[in-house]
């Protein structure tokens, strides 16, 4: 099955593999050619020498934060999910809770962080997931929220006509008709809760995670190392976004047959 | 008139409706007169079909008839009893003009939802769901998912998840109305026999003369603002129909009797939204 996913797709995974080298290369060339000093650009070849020797130590660090970026996923996934229904249950709560959740999401992570930081210690990483389920939870909150209101109304008229609970309504008609929503906000969290650990990690709190190794790397006179750090760093981002277009793929097969090219 | 009145006591009415209205906004300047005292009775085991341009409230009175709203004025008895409660007892099944299938649930897991609603076991939904598909001819569809399926093969469906409680009463609104006519035309035959075979009553929702005509053994005639009933006509085509039906002369002077009923209870409007095909 694999294999032949493989050889429909061809063509689909030659080109972006060849244009990725070419870039690679390219870059490599103009930077010798120009001599450009490694502080300013290093070539990929000392990038992966560095990467190379390194490699335990990047590994560790892209633990810290991968491990942050997903406890903090999963926990604003779960909160956006039970805020989302409440809201839909309780339509004063939906007003109540759509405002402080955009007040929330709007303070800036430099400055959320700093206070976190405060308020847990800065010798666990605590403030960090915090600051990562903030965000994701604000993208699903509005998200679900919306879904589970764009249920079929004729789904709902049929409910109705079985004398169907308010709560068998919930689990047989919101909930799955709002999954192509959750997914969707998914895609856009996952890689946005690897961002938002990387940049918590730059504002105080344990000295480790590929954010704060990064900062410090480059202000100090490793910068191949450095632009290491970064390169795991995209790894995991696009790790995550990955993962959550797979669950999409499994767990709402009947979305991708409504879309149209 | 008095005999018929004799052979009904015996037999409780599936539908019955005194004086029934509905009145949408009431008393704001966007006040909608929908269905203004309707008084009809449904003799279990008919076929009627509702029949009007669009604005005329059929699909309210229907609506009505499903307790999902509520009358304002009258009394309305659906299988004896209060709508309202004769939704609680899942009297009725109900099929709509979208088939409504669950994207999520293959073909027999849709047929299961109002048994699942009831609490039935998964043995006896599983059963009951394989007769529904044999009923409606889809039996070598049972796994596949909705989108899998033609239009007509998703209301087929959603005809068998109507009728998988065998509910006494089948209420359908414009069913077919987003199928094309040759597709149209067989679902027709084949709601007739399926209804002859459960012996199922049916109230059926449309806009299509001939088809309110084939299907029907009175066709109820309404006109829109205030939403009213002005005539119901008799079909009496027999308990046989096929192809031939569509042919013959009986089919069409019924055709002709509702279209002048639908143009006489249209004096002052356009009969708008009726179809002659």
């Amino acid at each position: 099955m694999i294999l032949g996913y493989l050889r429909r797709n061809a063509m689909n995974i030659v080109i972006p593999v060849a244009f990725g080298a070419a870039l690679v290369l390219g870059w490599e060339w103009f930077v010798n050619w120009r001599d450009i000093k490694p502080y300013l650009l290093p070539t990929p070849s000392s990038i992966w020498r560095q990467g190379d020797r390194r490699f335990d130590n990047i590994w560790a660090a892209a633990r810290v934060s991968g491990e942050n970026a997903f406890v903090g996923l999963l926990l604003g996934i779960v909160a956006g999910c039970l805020g989302a229904m409440l809201a839909n249950r309780f339509r004063v709560l939906s007003e109540l809770l759509t405002p402080i959740a955009a007040a929330i999401s709007s303070i800036p992570i430099v400055v959320a962080v700093v206070v976190l930081t405060k308020m847990f210690g800065a010798t666990n990483q605590i403030p960090r997931r915090l600051m990562t389920m903030i965000i994701v939870f604000f993208v699903v909150f509005v998200n679900v929220e919306r879904g589970l209101r764009q249920s079929d109304p004729t789904q709902v008229e049929l409910m109705r006509s079985y004398a169907a609970s308010g709560r068998q309504v919930m689990r047989k008609v919101r909930l799955p008709n709002a999954l192509p929503f959750l997914f969707t906000a998914i895609k856009i969290a996952a890689p946005l809760a690897v961002t938002t650990a990387f940049v918590s990690e730059y504002f105080g709190g344990k000295q480790d995670g590929l954010g704060y190794k990064i900062s410090t790397a480059i202000k100090g006179n490793t910068p191949a190392l450095g632009w290491a750090y970064v390169a795991a760093a995209c790894v995991l981002g696009l790790v995550f976004f990955a993962v959550a277009n797979l669950l999409e793929l499994v767990a709402v097969p009947w979305q991708r047959k409504r879309v149209t090219r | 008139m008095s005999a018929v009145e004799t052979t009904t006591t015996t037999t409780v009415a599936a539908v019955h409706a005194a004086g029934v209205g509905k009145i949408f906004n009431a008393g704001s300047r966007k006040q909608v007169d929908a269905v203004v005292d309707v008084s009809l009775t449904i003799q279990s085991g008919e076929f009627v079909s509702l029949i009007g341009p669009s604005g005329c409230g059929k699909s309210t009175l229907l609506r009505l008839f499903a307790d999902l709203i509520e009358p304002t004025s009258g009394t309305l008895l659906v299988n004896g009893k209060p709508a309202r409660q004769a939704r609680l007892d899942q009297d009725y099944g109900m099929a709509f003009q979208q088939a409504g299938l669950f994207e999520w649930r293959n073909v027999t897991k849709n047929i299961e939802l109002p048994l699942e609603i009831r609490g039935w076991d998964s043995a006896k939904r599983k059963a009951r769901a394989t007769e529904m598909l044999d009923l409606v001819k889809l039996s070598d569809f049972a796994g596949h998912m909705p989108w899998q399926l033609s239009g007509g093969m998703q209301q087929r469906v959603a005809i068998a998840r109507a009728l998988a409680a065998h509910p006494p009463l089948l209420l359908m609104d414009e069913p077919f109305g987003a199928l094309d006519e040759m597709t149209r035309e067989h679902m027709q035959a084949e709601l007739l026999s399926i209804c002859a075979a459960t012996s199922t009553t049916v109230v059926f929702v449309t806009h299509s003369i001939p088809e309110a005509v084939y299907l029907s053994d009175r066709v109820v005639v309404m006109t829109p603002r205030p939403g009213r009933i002005t005539s119901v006509i008799d079909v009496g085509l027999g308990t046989k129909r096929d192809d031939d039906t569509r042919e013959a002369t009986e089919f069409y002077t019924k055709i002709t009797e509702v279209r002048e009923a639908l143009r006489g209870a249209e004096v002052g409007h356009a009969a708008r939204g009726i179809e002659d095909r």
